[in-house]
């Protein structure tokens, strides 16, 4: 008997792509539920008692990289901070779908959020060159914490896995991506003009090609503010077409 | 397909903040770069870097007098004088210009609010106004062994904000990033780096990068401690190892390794400093706060060498929280407010909720000194050049260049990240020629052939041998238990005898594992020798420095010893021999002679000869162990 008394099944899919023989299937693995017990722990554990070449991301183990998103019974959830307590007896991970598998519940996250990045230019446009020697610009703090509530995006790809349309359209910005232009957007660091984001924002792969579930404001393990970013989107869009 | 064998400019092993930022410096200036990185860079560990960013910048009015000459001599003082000195004094002049740097690429740094501001000080709550003409600079907050507020940030993700604005920037200059590759071996002649040979954490396969200039930047190595570290999963010191590997680069002060006063109990996630910083106090089990006893001066604020040291006496003497997981202290925020956590704490909110379930607004936190920061690493000249290689630099937590010593202050490491980036990066920018790469594809061919034969002899090794899982936890014990807070000769001898006992066990794991492509098994066990190699060189300098000094703390040898220890390890292991071959060399010339840190112990051996002498003797017995010249540039 466990401590937690419980016994859990975990239905975790496997393939590897890099193996000729192997087919996409569900393998099943049982262990014992321990008290405080994250799916970090608990994948190791299967890691390293049961299957040795079963494939999954860990890196910081605190919510913080975002190498670890997953499906969790059918819900993208970061793996680290998913606590077995919260979980029923039988649990069922998946890779997060959009992203390349690279094996098991290991995705190409990266690749992807590169690609979004040099899409959108995700990056300040400067007006002048760095002056080594000069104070810095100043900032009031006020629009430095709003800047700061959408940069602590991690780029984990949990929005992404949610998002209906991300599912089928591949040059949708998607719910990440749209975050972080609003956070470009709003920085008056970046010297990019209305009618040059009217063209990053204003077509059916930027903030209209939303059509509002809203799986990603549930999801997202930031929680971030999406609803006030995607609104902030469509003024902005808005304004500039008027 | 990536090439069997490519070449590139600059190879830069490592995709943190350290890599990224030296690696924008050598791109802007028109060279090849290519970065491998085991994670996508944006993961890599510096994003968990939460409480700011050292730099005098002197904003606000607890920063007041503050300027590069008060940081240095923190910095000095903080490493309890193991630090080169002409490095500290390089980073604390370049630390603001850094920072404001970031400020540039995006980094959205809390700002200081002109008018009427309220902070909690030493236990008071204390209303101060900020002057009207500072509005909009950057922020400060305080941290352990500082004499003034200077640590800038941005909530407590400071470090997340900086590698996101970093990589925004390697992003918009093209850098290619090649993720999932980790650097297994380096490319070279004995005496020069032509770059190194990666393995696809994708498919497995290796491939060979010949590069003008290699740099490692792959952070620390606190994966030697197993679990018992703060540290991400992906810290388990390969850039460390594959220097070590060559035979003839040292590792410097592999003994110096920093246990961080508050991680989470037991999980060891980090909770920052700046809790601390903004006024949160260390309680025992009855409620009390032991550090004002413990120092009346700095408090909860002294260096985190002598609050561990402190926090793990207090458990010894029975005022801890007893759990089946040993026992914990508890960090009090509360007096703090809902707010302030919420806002400029948020991540130690965050985590509080998701990783124990409670509301540090309303709950004490447990915590404990865990494995955080190693001071020690591939030792380089003030230029980031290594020893013995030319052609091969490291920056960041990798290196040991040294500003550090034997204990780092928080938030000094997030800077010298930026610092040692840029003008390391400089450096490699203006130095490497405009030709191609003029290696014999000889030496890549051979480190392939040997890189591959390794990997296709652990697949094939049949047997009863131990599992590398077991042999990482045995590791794990050795460390934790003998070579961490307190240390004695005795227990020293045991680890050093086990760990050497471990190492035959590497030889000998056979893998259950033969699945084909990246294989995180046979992934891992390609790794676990060399960190046995780590830890072997980190107990034997602990066993051989037989004095105390920051956070090497021998319990049989409580004082400092300038008269004898002065100096720095260096740690080298000659291809096929049984032992590292361990040697010291001075720390430096001493501009600020060796004296009373401000807190801690007081008590100490002092030094024999004169500063002169000592400085004197310093550069040849540095080109005598390796340093190449400085040119002079910094």
């Amino acid at each position: 008997m466990s401590e937690t008394g419980r016994r859990l099944t975990f239905e975790v899919f496997r393939y590897n792509p890099q193996d000729p023989d192997s087919k996409p299937h569900m393998q099943t693995f049982e262990i014992e539920e321990v008290p405080y017990m994250s799916l970090f722990m608990a994948l190791n554990e299967i890691r390293e008692t049961l299957d040795p070449s079963l494939q999954f991301d860990f890196a910081c183990r605190s919510a913080i990289c975002g190498s670890c998103g997953m499906m969790v019974n059918g819900q993208p959830a970061l793996g680290c901070r998913t606590q077995t307590s919260d979980l029923p007896d039988v649990v069922r991970l998946h890779p997060l779908p959009v992203f390349k598998l690279v094996g098991d519940l290991s995705v190409d996250t990266g690749i992807w959020f590169r690609e979004m990045a040099e899409k959108s230019e995700a990056w300040i446009h400067a007006e002048k060159a760095f002056d080594p020697q000069a104070q810095e610009d100043r900032m009031d703090d006020d629009l430095a914490q709003k800047i700061y509530d959408s940069d602590r995006c991690i780029e984990c790809g949990c929005c992404v896995a949610s998002c209906g349309v991300a599912n089928v359209n591949a040059e949708f910005a998607g719910p990440a991506g749209l975050n972080r232009i609003a956070r470009f957007a709003m920085d008056p660091r970046d010297t990019r003009d209305d009618d040059e984001w009217f063209e990053v924002i204003s077509n059916e792969n930027g903030v209209f090609g939303c059509i509002g579930m809203m799986a990603c404001h549930d999801v997202c393990p930031k929680e971030l503010p999406l609803l006030e970013v995607y609104a902030y989107l469509r003024r902005k869009a808005l304004s500039t077409a008027l | 397909m990536t090439p069997r064998i490519s070449s590139t400019d600059v190879l830069v092993i490592g995709g943190g903040l350290a890599g990224e930022r030296c690696a924008i410096e050598a791109a802007a200036a028109g060279h090849d770069v290519l970065i491998l990185s085991l994670v996508p860079p944006r993961r890599s560990h510096s994003c968990a870097a939460q409480g700011g960013m050292q730099a005098a910048l002197g904003n606000c009015v607890k920063a007041e007098g503050d300027n590069p000459d008060v940081h240095y001599l923190d910095t000095v003082r903080g490493s309890d004088w193991g630090a080169d000195q002409k490095v500290a004094r390089v980073f604390a002049d370049n630390a603001p210009i850094a920072v404001r740097e970031l400020a540039h690429f995006g980094v959205p740094w809390t700002r200081v609010k002109g008018g009427k501001n309220s902070y909690f000080i030493k236990g008071e709550r204390v209303e101060i106004e900020e002057a009207l003409e500072n509005d909009g600079l950057i922020m400060h907050r305080d941290f352990g062994g500082t004499a003034k507020w200077r640590a800038c940030y941005a909530g407590a993700g400071t470090g997340h904000s900086a590698l996101f604005a970093v990589d925004a920037e390697v992003v918009r200059l093209g850098v290619t990033v090649r993720d999932r590759a980790e650097a297994v071996e380096l490319i070279h002649d004995g005496s020069r780096c032509y770059g190194a040979v990666s393995r696809c954490l994708r498919t497995g396969e290796h491939s060979a990068i010949l590069a003008k200039a290699t740099v490692i930047a792959t952070g620390g190595h606190g994966r030697i401690y197993g679990q018992y570290t703060t540290n991400a999963t992906i810290n388990e010191g390969m850039g460390a190892a594959i220097a070590l590997n060559t035979g003839i680069v040292p590792l410097g002060n592999m003994e110096a390794v920093q246990f961080h006063p508050t991680a989470l109990s037991p999980s060891g996630i980090l909770v920052t400093e700046g809790c601390r910083g903004d006024g949160g106090f260390l309680l025992d089990k009855d409620g009390h706060r032991f550090m004002v006893d413990a120092e009346p001066e700095k408090q909860e604020l002294a260096s985190r060498d002598v609050v561990s040291r402190h926090m793990a006496q207090r458990m010894r003497d029975g005022f801890g929280v007893e759990t089946k997981h040993g026992p914990h202290l508890w960090l009090d925020v509360r007096q703090l407010g809902d707010e302030h956590l919420r806002t400029k704490l948020r991540e130690v909110w965050e985590i509080c909720r998701d990783f124990v379930g409670l509301d540090p607004a309303q709950e004490l936190i447990p915590v404990r000194p865990t494995q955080h920061y190693s001071m020690g690493g591939v030792r380089v000249n003030a230029e980031g050049e290594a020893y013995n290689m030319a052609g091969l630099f490291a920056v960041g937590e990798a290196s040991c260049w040294d500003m550090h010593g034997f204990n780092r202050l928080g938030g000094n490491s997030l800077a010298e990240t930026i610092v040692s980036g840029r003008l390391v990066g400089q450096r490699i920018a203006q130095t490497i020629g405009k030709g191609g790469v003029d290696a014999e594809t000889r030496y890549a061919n051979e480190a392939l052939q040997r890189a591959e034969e390794r990997a296709a002899g652990l697949l094939a090794r049949q047997g009863d041998g131990p599992g590398v899982y077991a042999v990482r936890d045995a590791m794990a014990e050795v460390m934790i238990g003998k070579v961490g807070i307190f240390r004695t000769g005795d227990e020293l001898e045991q680890a050093v005898a086990e760990l050497g006992q471990l190492l035959d066990d590497c030889d000998r794991i056979v893998l259950r594992s033969k699945a084909p492509g990246m294989n995180p098994e046979l992934s891992f066990a390609l790794r676990i020798k060399s960190m046995v190699r780590l830890a072997y060189i980190t107990a034997k300098g602990a066993l051989a420095r037989t004095e105390s000094r920051g956070a090497h703390f021998r319990s049989d040898f409580p004082l400092r010893d300038d008269a004898s220890w002065l100096n720095r390890t260096l740690a080298r292991w000659p291809e096929a021999a049984a032992e590292p071959d361990i040697s010291y060399e001075p720390v430096g010339e001493l501009d600020v002679p060796p004296g009373h840190r401000g807190y801690g112990a007081d008590e100490r051996i002092e030094m024999e000869m004169t500063v002169e002498d000592y400085n004197r003797q310093v550069e040849d017995a540095q080109r005598a162990a390796g340093k190449l010249p400085v040119e002079g540039m910094l």
